[in-house]
């Protein structure tokens, strides 16, 4: 049941990608609408993906990394809804379906079986945390791809070349602006998903913080993303500047969260 | 039905020509009368702007509708019609159609896709309107146009980019600051570009304006006229930091303004983004300070550029325009179609031999106990019914569809029956005339 909604999803993430790519350069607002709808079956599809998912194993679909990567695709998008909705920047889909997309095809490489999760895991804090984590880190890949965005749409004004995204790109101050609201979510989510994970730590393993690497590393996110929060606020970080940074900061984030769940083989090494 | 247009705009004439062609609009009702009354034209409308002068007519025979307008033309303004001949331009039928979509949607216009021109079409219909030379054809034509340049409008971008300088200017400070209510503005030098330019600001919601001027009293007038703050030239660099957006047009033959400075300025207000506008030549503003972080210089040329690329993505948005135009084309003319009196009669015709029919065969089926013969009486009798009510109607349509009001009763008889033309039928039905 969940595998076959699952390749729906790929297959309408796939389309999706195509139009959004044939949007950029024939910049018609037909094809952009077209590819909002089909990411948006691809969304419906993703949900009972998800939801299927979770009745079957029983918890939270986020043990494995193949769990942990659909799950994680599917708050980067309802978060993209959610942006898109209040603010109504269309043209950053065009950047956030190919990610899902990318994200959807990595979890369909890797082995899709359930896998039983270490009872002594069994906690209301899984979802809790899990939830909280990804939507941290959601916040943080959106804020990635409006500094994107931000970097084209600057380059286009100093060379003073206007021609091709330039005429569809947001404005820099909105741009700029979005990029922060999504560090302005982020980063509270972020710091109570690290709480709520030594929490849940100290119900399944008795002790609250041991050092491991994905602690060290969020961690590490966590003062990198504070450091760019207190750099807006005090010494005018913006712009580029700010764009740049997220931007790096998220590629940490992300390069740490593949690396360590290849090593350990799932969340936090704790299956099996 | 036979439309024509006939007149000259700037592409075929120069300026010379078109403003002796023109009609003011304050003693439109004259010409159009006469087009109608003294030139046997059945509908008309004139169209007279600065780049353009048309006039749009019915006729029953189009190629003297021609020479009807040409002669109103020359007769009217008094210029012969020989030196008038070579800047006019004729479009017929469908040819005509198309070009009022166009004229209506800015596609034929100087600048392409600007707006002005369809609130001038509006005005030219409503004088038609006024003065009653709009019959059902003319009204439905416009009300087919506008309804075109609003779908132009929304589908397309067509008339989004800016392409005159000032406008780049803005459409630039928009896509930087994007909201510009709560941003303030510095002109330095108070020419008339910049007065231009600061009109264009107010208008997109600015909310401050500072003029400085080497003649302190200039800059006081000045900003008379729009309600900012004159100040002191001398003074103006402790303003920068300030002001988000900075237009110079002075005549100082050095640069005002350096990156050192502006460098000082960012720091102070924090690194928001300032936008420097360089309209002065020689230029004012060190080319460099576009290298300060969130700082961006633009200059005539650059400005002109922009202009260009503008142009350049709306001629991308004129082909979509294009196919806008040839679809409601086919459109208006399924109903012109409709229009035709044949059809018309035919469509009538069978829809009442329908209705007579059915309840032929309804009445028959409890009428078991009549013999052939008997039915045959029947027929025969609703038959006569049908076509002896049909009579006058039918006859009258023959004989006043070729007449000026003739459209209107064609319209008419098809929307009282609710008359649909199937097509096929009317072939058959032509073929077996033959």
């Amino acid at each position: 049941m969940s595998e076959i909604f699952f390749h729906i999803t790929a297959v309408a993430y796939l389309v999706a990608t195509f139009v959004y790519i044939g949007y950029l350069f024939a910049r018609k607002d037909r094809l952009l609408d077209a590819a909002q709808y089909i990411l948006l079956a691809g969304f419906a599809a993703h949900t009972v993906t998800i939801v299927t998912r979770w009745v079957a194993a029983g918890r939270t679909p986020a043990t494995s990394l193949h769990e942990s990567l659909t799950f994680f695709s599917w708050i980067v998008i309802a978060l993209y809804m959610f942006l898109l909705f209040k603010y109504k920047q269309r043209v950053l889909g065009a950047f956030i379906a190919p990610f899902a997309l990318l994200l959807i095809l990595s979890a369909s490489l890797l082995p899709q079986e359930i896998i039983p999760l270490a009872p002594v895991l069994e906690s209301y804090w899984l979802p809790v945390h899990v939830i909280l984590a990804f939507m941290g880190n959601a916040f943080f890949a959106l804020a990635f791809f409006l500094g994107i965005m931000y970097i084209i749409q600057e380059r286009y004004l100093k060379k003073r070349k206007l021609k091709g995204l330039y005429f569809i790109l947001p404005s820099l101050e909105v741009l700029d602006e979005l990029n922060y609201k999504c560090l302005q979510y982020g980063f509270p989510l972020l710091t109570v998903a690290i709480i709520t994970g030594a929490v849940w730590s100290e119900y399944a393993v008795g002790s609250y913080w041991d050092w491991k690497p994905r602690q060290i590393w969020s961690l590490i996110t966590w003062f990198l993303y504070a450091a760019l929060l207190h750099g807006r606020l005090t010494a005018g970080w913006r712009g580029r500047k700010a764009a740049i940074f997220s931007g790096t900061a998220f590629m940490i984030l992300l390069a740490s969260f593949i690396i360590i769940n290849l090593v350990s083989g799932g969340a936090h090494g704790l299956s099996q | 039905m036979n439309l024509i247009i006939v007149g000259l705009n700037h592409k075929t004439s120069p300026i010379e020509i078109r403003e002796k062609l023109s009609f003011p609009s304050q003693t439109i009702g004259e010409p159009l009368k006469k087009l109608t009354n003294h030139f046997g034209l059945n509908e008309g409308v004139i169209l007279s702007t600065c780049n353009r002068v048309e006039v749009l007519a019915i006729t029953n025979d189009m190629e003297k509708g021609v020479w009807q307008i040409k002669r109103f033309l020359s007769d009217y303004h008094a210029i012969p019609l020989e030196k008038l001949d070579e800047h006019l331009y004729v479009h017929l039928g469908e040819d005509a159609v198309k070009h009022l979509f166009r004229v209506g949607a800015g596609l034929d216009s100087m600048v392409m896709g600007e707006p002005q021109i369809l609130g001038q079409v509006k005005d030219s219909y409503g004088y038609a309107v006024q003065f009653n030379t709009a019959g059902v054809i003319v009204n439905k034509l416009y009300h087919k146009a506008f309804q075109v340049a609003k779908r132009i409008r929304s589908e397309t971008k067509i008339g989004e980019s800016a392409v005159s300088i000032s406008f780049a200017a803005i459409e630039l400070a928009r896509k930087i600051f994007g909201d510009l209510s709560g941003k303030s503005c510095m002109l330095i030098g108070a020419g008339e570009m910049a007065e231009l330019a600061a009109k264009h600001l107010l208008t997109n919601g600015i909310r401050e304006i500072l003029v400085a001027n080497r003649t302190y009293e200039k800059a006081v007038e000045m900003v008379k006229g729009f309600g900012g703050t004159a100040i002191m030239f001398r003074e103006f660099p402790h303003y920068l930091k300030n002001v988000d957006i900075v237009i110079a047009s002075t005549g100082a033959p050095n640069f005002i303004i350096r990156p050192d400075q502006i460098h000082e300025v960012m720091r102070e207000r924090k690194q928001k983004p300032m936008f420097f506008i360089d309209i002065s030549v020689p230029r004012n503003i060190d080319p460099l300070v576009n290298n300060v972080d969130n700082c961006y210089v633009y200059d005539v040329d650059d400005l002109q550029g922009v202009v260009v690329a503008n142009l350049q993505e709306r001629s991308k948005e004129a082909e979509a325009a294009e196919r806008i135009v040839e679809e409601e084309i086919e459109k208006f003319y399924r109903w012109i179609k409709s229009l035709d009196v044949v059809p018309t009669i035919i469509s009538l015709r069978q829809t009442c031999d329908q209705i007579r029919k059915a309840e032929m065969q309804k009445g028959l089926a409890s009428l078991n106990h009549l013999s052939e013969k008997d039915r045959k009486v029947l027929d025969a009798m609703t038959s006569a019914i049908v076509n002896k009510i049909l009579h006058h109607p039918v006859t009258h349509l023959k004989k006043e569809a070729n007449k000026v009001e003739g459209d209107l009763y064609i319209d008419t008889i098809r929307k009282l029956f609710d008359l649909t033309i199937d097509e096929e039928a009317v072939k058959k039905a032509q073929n077996n005339d033959d």
